[in-house]
């Protein structure tokens, strides 16, 4: 029988991981968008990456209508006032690891305070666009190296599984996210069909999410929405579709309540269930003719499930009677 | 041997007994302070002091300096900091850490060690009486009302018996050595001593920072304390539990000391939880985890009485846990350190230490006290009032360095304010003689100077006492600076304990 992990332990592990995982992603949008989403009077749009988080109101407050490149940069990668920067993702991240101290190794909460410091100290002064590409592969390599030093360091028990659930979690999401908002975005208005544009748009959601030589090695000619969408959602060998993902949370979420006779997941395993089901059943086409938006917006409803089951069943949340001493 | 001193002290001969010639740092002079390199107005290196100080001489200062960049540097990224919140930010800071250790030979460390542990044995036999029989306060020897009106008393502990009857698990007890070079107590901590992770971590930095320093000299390790802790947690936990859970409990991350909370319950390799993580059924605790509520059995607290439960203490508090008290009565849990300590360490109660020493123990105090006048008697009182301008006042309830007057170094003022203070409020102050404390070599801008220190021994105590060969060396950085609180300026330095 090993230690028992405090609720609160779990809780933070969870989001620790979602945190550093969104802050990549985040990354990976804004140095793709930065570099390849040009629209043909060779200016940025960056509707799609304020649609993606929801974050148009929250923009507007701050700084108006005013889409001006600059403002839209600093507000995602250095604005502390806004939640969904990657600052604010990893500050967010290195607290939870502050509080986890005790259970996760020495390198893996240097490496985040270092990185944290790091983009705290950077805020001092405005993040020019010559800069933005750098600053996205600096936090992506941060980010990796996370991700690296957690895979060498991380003792695996309990812990280590709320991590990688978390880390999964999130990861599916972002992608749904970013094939939802795209595919939308994108859809070819009928005289872009087939040009040079509407190519390079899809390359860039697919470079987004690290996924265009992937793609070619699956599709070695043509790129249509469908089959970018395709890929992303369904591909079970690319390691941030969105089926990959619920994979990796499902077997996960079975060998942690098994390994440690946790019997209180059967409601987040029950929506995982539900997910995988429909997963399983669904094809690109069926998803299209359905309605792409609808299909997501369900994957992302069943996360939120899993999530909240998660954290109901694990967390602490519904607590108040002792287990049989 | 050492020396018996005519004030019952003990002095011990650091100056060397047959000088040998050794380079001095160049331009270092302690000039009339007692230094713990070079003893007491010595210009040569006393042996102890010997190698260290050579290797010192022979690194050129602005690598020295260099080094230390380092070394701070990377306490800054290992998060060996403290958080200070301003209404804006959170900025970490570290505390500086000095790179020159501090050397104490093996046979003035045996004395500490025994003056240590046998302080710690009166005061956990001092708490077991005034919560018991009172016997010290019958027999007159300490004030009934010294004791049973101090607001660290806490009348709910009469009559409870703490397992080994150990109220103190952890103390730290501060020392200072004067002109004399005698070392003498200042402050007994015998509620929540911080302190300790700074003296692991400063170990495991120069070790990595200037291994060269340390070449070839046996010094003794610290290292264990973790698990020394984790066996007196255990030693607390209630009888008949086999493997008992153990928990470092934290006020939470706004804690000045949250670094050292993490420290511990890392080195020990139990959770570090907060009062939210905690809940009491049927008088017994538990932890909430992942799989559900899971008992728990011993408790080092980092919380203060007062807010350790609401239904017993401060009704206010967030950061205890409602019924926690109860179940520590009915002995399902173990506290370290108990509940009622404060009592113990009071500055008033402190002048009366070499005396309960005696009391219980018929011995004569290993470590005496710094001399001090107790403004609650007539004849401290005038005392104090008479010799404000030569006395250090303090009032019995800081710490942290905050309130004192040091007469020397006050202004007319300062002096006045204080003054009017004390005869308003008499039982609150004590005052001393202005300590010289003694100077140890402090690297600051790229010289080596003077800069006074003290030391902070820490005891564990379980089933048995443990003191930890080695403690917090702090020092004053700021020039003629007496006060070595961290909050008030004051930097680290390693402590080397010689085999």
């Amino acid at each position: 029988m090993s230690a028992p992990l405090l609720a609160r332990y779990a809780e933070c592990i969870f989001w620790m991981a979602r945190y550093v995982e969104r802050a990549e992603n985040l990354a990976r949008l804004i140095d793709v968008n930065e570099v390849f989403s040009h629209d043909r009077r060779g200016s940025h749009n960056w509707d799609a990456v304020i649609a993606l988080n929801s974050d148009r109101e929250r923009y507007i407050e701050r700084h108006g209508e005013r889409f001006a490149p600059e403002l839209v940069i600093h507000f995602y990668c250095l604005d502390a006032n806004n939640p969904t920067s990657i600052f604010s993702c990893v500050r967010a991240a290195r607290e939870n690891a502050r509080a986890l101290r005790p259970l996760i190794s020495t390198e893996m909460w240097s490496h985040l305070n270092v990185f944290y410091n790091d983009l705290n100290a950077m805020r001092a002064q405005p993040l020019a666009l010559g800069a933005v590409s750098k600053f996205c592969s600096k936090i992506k390599q941060a980010a990796q190296a996370h991700t690296g030093i957690t895979e060498g360091t991380f003792y695996r028990d309990q812990g280590w599984y709320f991590y990688q659930i978390g880390k999964a979690i999130e990861r599916a999401d972002q992608t749904t996210r970013l094939v939802d908002i795209k595919y939308h975005a994108l859809l070819p208005s009928l005289s872009d069909v087939g040009t040079d544009i509407d190519i390079s748009q899809w390359n860039a959601v697919l470079r987004s999410a690290a996924g265009y030589h992937a793609y070619r090695r699956v599709h070695p000619r043509g790129m249509s929405p469908k089959s970018v969408s395709g890929f992303l959602v369904f591909n079970p060998l690319f390691p941030r579709s969105v089926v990959t993902c619920v994979r990796q949370v499902d077997s996960l979420l079975t060998e942690l309540c098994t390994r440690y006779n946790l019997r209180s997941g059967h409601k987040a395993m029950e929506r995982l269930d539900e997910l995988r089901a429909a997963l399983d059943s669904w094809t690109v086409d069926s998803v299209v003719n359905r309605g792409l938006h609808e299909s997501l917006d369900f994957v992302q409803g069943q996360l939120i499930g899993v999530t909240d089951g998660i954290q109901r069943a694990f967390f602490g949340v519904d607590q108040d009677t002792p287990l049989a001493v | 041997m050492p020396a018996k001193s005519a004030n019952g002290g003990v002095t011990i001969s650091t100056g060397p007994q047959n000088p040998t010639a050794r380079p001095r740092l160049a331009g270092y002079d302690p000039g009339a302070y007692f230094c713990e390199f070079l003893g007491h107005r010595q210009t040569s290196c006393a042996p102890h002091a010997g190698p260290v100080f050579d290797r010192l001489s022979g690194i050129d200062p602005a690598e020295l300096t260099a080094r230390a960049r380092d070394a701070e540097q990377e306490l800054y990224n290992l998060g060996i900091t403290f958080t200070v919140y301003t209404e804006r930010d959170a900025i970490d800071r570290i505390l500086p850490f000095d790179v020159i250790p501090r050397v104490i030979p093996a046979a003035e460390w045996a004395l500490l060690e025994a003056g240590v542990s046998q302080r710690v044995a009166a005061i956990n036999a001092f708490l077991w009486d005034v919560y018991h029989d009172q016997q010290i306060l019958k027999d007159g020897v300490v004030p009934a009302d010294l004791v049973l009106g101090n607001k660290n008393y806490r009348k709910q502990m009469i009559g409870f018996d703490p397992p080994q009857k150990v109220y103190s698990h952890v103390c730290g007890i501060d020392l200072v050595r004067g002109g004399d070079g005698v070392y003498r107590v200042l402050e007994d901590n015998a509620r929540t001593p911080s302190g300790v992770s700074y003296v692991i971590e400063n170990r495991q930095m120069m070790m990595r920072a200037f291994p060269d320093l340390a070449e070839g000299l046996a010094i003794r390790d610290v290292g264990d304390y973790g698990r020394r802790l984790h066996q007196a947690l255990t030693d607390i936990a209630p009888a008949g539990v086999d493997d008992p859970q153990c928990a470092l409990l934290s006020p939470g991350v706004f804690n000045s000391a949250y670094f050292e909370h993490i420290f511990l319950s890392r080195e020990m390799g139990t959770a570090l939880v907060e009062g939210r993580d905690l809940l009491v059924e049927n008088d017994r605790v538990y932890m909430r985890t992942t799989a559900g509520l899971a008992p728990l059995h011993a408790i080092y607290r980092r919380i203060d009485d007062d807010f350790l439960d609401p239904r017993t203490f401060r009704p206010d508090s967030l950061l205890g846990v409602p019924g926690l008290f109860e179940a520590y009565r009915k002995g399902n849990i173990g506290l370290a350190n108990a509940i009622g300590t404060g009592v113990a360490d009071d500055k008033a109660v402190y002048a009366y230490m070499p005396r309960i020493i005696r009391y219980y123990l018929d011995q004569d105090a290993i470590l005496p006290n710094v001399e001090t006048y107790i403004c609650r008697e007539p004849e401290g009182l005038k005392y104090t009032l008479d010799n404000i301008e030569n006395l250090v006042v303090k009032p019995v309830g800081e710490s942290g360095g905050y309130g004192i007057l040091i007469g020397p170094r006050a202004s007319r003022a300062e002096i006045e304010k204080t003054r009017a203070e004390v005869i308003a409020d008499p039982s609150n102050f004590i005052s001393q003689p202005m300590i010289d404390l003694s100077v140890c070599p402090t690297l600051l801008d790229g010289k080596i100077v003077p800069r006074h220190v003290d030391l902070r021994p820490f005891a564990i105590t379980g089933k048995n006492t443990w003191v930890l060969p080695g403690g917090l060396t702090r020092v004053a950085l700021r020039e003629g600076s007496l006060v070595v609180n961290s909050s008030q300026g004051g930097g680290s330095k390693d402590t080397w304990v010689l085999a």
